[in-house]
């Protein structure tokens, strides 16, 4: 190594050089990097029980402890639960959920594994982790009956984050059955302490029907070699992780999220939406990388994401494959309360239509309307229908109180320009507006699109804005409406 | 020992007098199959002709066993004979409870005891072979392992919860007239831990290579594979003591 290649000129090779030297000379330095050796051979202090949760929740940090004797106790259970409304699924657990219970270590520790395979069940299993050093990281030790329990002691040397998992044939139907969990050891002296820790894993499913096919549906082999998931889930099931079950943060707070993948099959393009990664401890190991937007997390594999939320809203998070976020079940929540600050997010300042071909009108479909109606509406019917139709279509750019934004959309409430004149706003909403108009004494020039709508919800909509905020109370019918889609569309104001 | 024997024997001989006619017994035919497991080169083994009883052992006609063999109710059993849990859904030593059916099978009992309550029926644990001959049987076939259904049924059980609750004789009568063999609970053999599969199935595939590895789908002798591979890998977590909710037994004699 300290023979340079002279005879080439590539500027890598220099540059490795340098580098490898440079590495040389800092394991030197006082604070080296502790290795599995060093951790081998560290004695533990006391004896304790593992803490075990389930998602999406973690055990306490190890903090600043001694490493110690640690047992688990872990057992199996076989359950029937539902992967969403009205689908049941026989699931395979460690610790009675999926993922199986947050196992959370420090390095050095000497940890005797208790695994319990409950009486009620039928299959043997055994556990494999990833965070052993030995032949099947434990599963050649722990393959229990049904009403047994097998022991074995491991001791953890390599920080990170790990997968752990049945390894009883066939492997794949126990993992797809939801076997799978994660266990972390953290580095002496523990991770760094932040607001909130979660744990998400994500595991996708072989069902006999397709998605949503209800009733008790049983794994299908077929399926899952195919590698064809039906179902592919944050937590087990369905919106685990969503609505009333979202994880929640207050602004402010820094959140770390340890996420596994169990597959069996999948690898996951881990994301939240509206959020960017400030740190991910990449693959869970210890190699941290910045401001990232999707960390992929491989089957059996894992990640620490952590990130401060500096805003309030409702966070998604998704496998951003993003089929399997909104067909597959792939979506979890995170809610933020707080106070918002506009500087980093303003939330929707204006509004505009977008016209790269100029400022002609647009050209919606411009079929006549057919009048369906058979019996005419009183005038309070009129406003209930058209107050719906304005909340699907006309509150985007004139606000749910006819208020508009200005410099961009008019206001519909006490308007001068609308209550002048009927006949001109029914043109507006049948053929489109464009060009400059004077407002309550504002200036607009903007575009608004001909509306695809029925002479009778023309005339209900307008009804409605006509009778709401100030506005002259205009009824106007569905026949009126039929007479001006009769005329010619008059040309945009800005060609006079 | 010999003298132990003897007794043992003698006690057994008693009770088989008064038991023996009342269990029913199917006749079965000698002949050949490729078992998943145990057949050396994947040659057919032989299985002679031999009877086994209809129905697994239920409540009922185990406690009579144990009425008669105090030393195997659940408080006098040795330790080296049965694990704690030998007997424990019963409601006392005698007595099997109300949550229990008197023709359900009798569950959470050990290898040991399984074998005695047959040597005082003067029978016997049929083998691994004997049983999985006799497992292969559908209504109709004597092999129907490789039928899609046959082997999608025995797969269902797995996902049937406390089925060791029903009463026996409630799923198919098979080909030999013998039920329950798939649908009800798991059943001891005498030799159940001749083959050793450590469970951990990654190694265990280096020796059988075909089982799960390979095929880009599930054709039906992969899934037949598969259904039976459950049975071995379950015999292979046990131990001749423990006692499971799940794993009764029956018994066979020879012709």
């Amino acid at each position: 190594m300290k023979q340079p290649f002279y005879f080439t000129n590539s500027c890598k090779v220099i540059a490795f050089a340098l580098i490898a030297s440079a590495s040389f000379l800092s394991c030197d330095k006082k604070d080296e990097k502790h290795n599995a050796e060093y951790y081998e051979n560290i004695t533990v202090e006391g004896q304790k029980e593992a803490e075990l949760t389930a998602p999406p929740f973690v055990p306490k940090p190890v903090g600043d402890r001694a490493a110690t004797k640690l047992v688990v106790n872990m057992e199996i259970k076989e359950i029937e639960g539902e992967m969403v409304d009205g689908v049941k699924y026989n699931y395979w657990t460690f610790g009675g959920s999926v993922p199986g219970s947050f196992i959370r270590t420090r390095v050095g520790d000497e940890v005797e594994f208790h695994l319990k395979n409950h009486p009620d069940n039928k299959m043997p299993h055994n556990i494999d982790l990833h965070a052993v050093t030995g032949p099947g990281g434990g599963a050649t030790s722990s393959l229990v009956a049904p009403g047994h329990e097998k022991v074995f002691n491991f001791k953890t040397l390599n920080p990170g984050l790990y997968v752990y998992h049945c390894a009883t044939a066939p492997v794949g139907m126990h993992i797809a059955n939801g076997m799978y969990g994660l266990i972390l050891v953290e580095p002496e002296g523990g991770l760094p302490p932040v607001d909130k820790e979660y744990y998400i894993m994500q595991g996708d499913f072989y069902t006999k029907g397709s998605y949503g096919e209800q009733g008790s549906q049983p794994f299908d082999m077929n399926k899952a070699i195919k590698e064809q998931p039906d179902y592919v889930v944050f937590n087990g099931k369905v919106g685990a992780v969503a609505g009333d079950n979202a994880i929640t943060a207050k602004v402010g707070e820094t959140v770390r999220i340890f996420i596994g993948n169990g597959g069996p099959n999948l690898v996951s393009s881990f994301h939240v939406i509206g959020e960017i990664f400030d740190k991910v401890h990449i693959e869970g190991g210890e190699k941290i990388n910045e401001n990232v937007q999707t960390t992929l997390i491989p089957s059996g594999g894992s990640a620490i994401v952590e990130f401060k939320v500096d805003v309030p809203g409702t966070f998604i998070l998704v496998d951003h494959s993003i089929f399997r976020a909104f067909n597959k079940g792939a979506l979890g929540m995170l809610k933020v309360e707080g106070v918002e600050n506009k500087k980093i997010y303003s939330g929707t300042t204006q509004e505009g239509i977008y016209l790269p071909e100029g400022g002609t009108i647009q050209n919606m479909p411009k079929e006549n309307g057919a009048a369906k109606s058979t019996t005419a509406k009183t005038v309070p019917e009129q406003i209930k229908s058209g107050k719906e139709l304005f909340g699907r279509t006309c509150f985007a750019c004139h606000q749910p109180e006819g208020q508009g934004v200005p410099n961009a959309f008019p206001p519909l409430a006490k308007s001068d320009f609308l209550n002048a004149n009927p006949d001109r706003a029914i043109g507006a909403v049948l053929h489109g507006l464009s060009g400059e108009i004077t407002v309550n004494g504002k200036k607009f020039n903007n575009v608004m699109t001909s509306q695809n709508l029925t002479d009778e919800e023309v005339a209900d909509v307008l009804t409605y804005v006509y009778n709401s905020w100030g506005n002259n109370k205009t009824v106007i019918t569905p026949a009126k409406v039929k007479a001006i889609r009769a005329k010619p569309a008059p040309k945009p104001v800005s060609a006079h | 020992m010999l003298q132990k024997r003897i007794i043992t024997g003698f006690l057994c001989f008693i009770s088989s007098t008064l038991f023996a006619q009342e269990v029913k017994m199917a006749s079965i035919r000698e002949g050949f199959f490729v078992p998943l497991y145990g057949a050396t080169s994947k040659k057919p083994v032989k299985v002679n002709t031999f009877s086994i009883d209809v129905f697994p052992v239920t409540n009922a006609q185990y406690l009579d066993f144990v009425k008669k063999n105090p030393a195997y109710s659940r408080s006098k059993i040795k330790g080296l004979f049965a694990d704690k849990s030998y007997l424990i859904q019963w409601e006392s030593d005698f007595n099997f409870g109300k949550n229990n059916l008197n023709d359900a099978p009798v569950t959470n009992v050990s290898w040991f005891a399984a074998k005695k309550y047959c040597e005082c029926q003067g029978k016997r644990l049929p083998t691994m072979d004997e049983w999985e001959y006799v497992a292969m049987a559908d209504e109709k076939r004597i092999d129907a392992r490789a039928k899609e259904n046959f082997n999608k049924y025995i797969m269902s059980w797995y996902e049937k919860p406390k089925t060791y609750l029903n009463p026996v004789g409630q799923t198919f009568k098979n080909y030999w007239g013998v039920y329950d063999m798939h649908g009800l609970v798991w059943e001891w053999t005498s030799d159940f831990n001749s083959i050793f599969l450590s469970g951990e199935s990654r190694k265990d595939k280096a020796t059988d290579k075909n089982l799960f590895c390979g095929s880009g789908s599930v054709n039906a002798t992969d899934l037949m594979n598969y259904a039976a591979f459950m049975r071995y890998a379950f015999r292979g977590s046990l131990k001749a003591n423990y006692t499971t909710k799940n794993l009764g037994f029956r018994c066979a004699k020879n012709k």
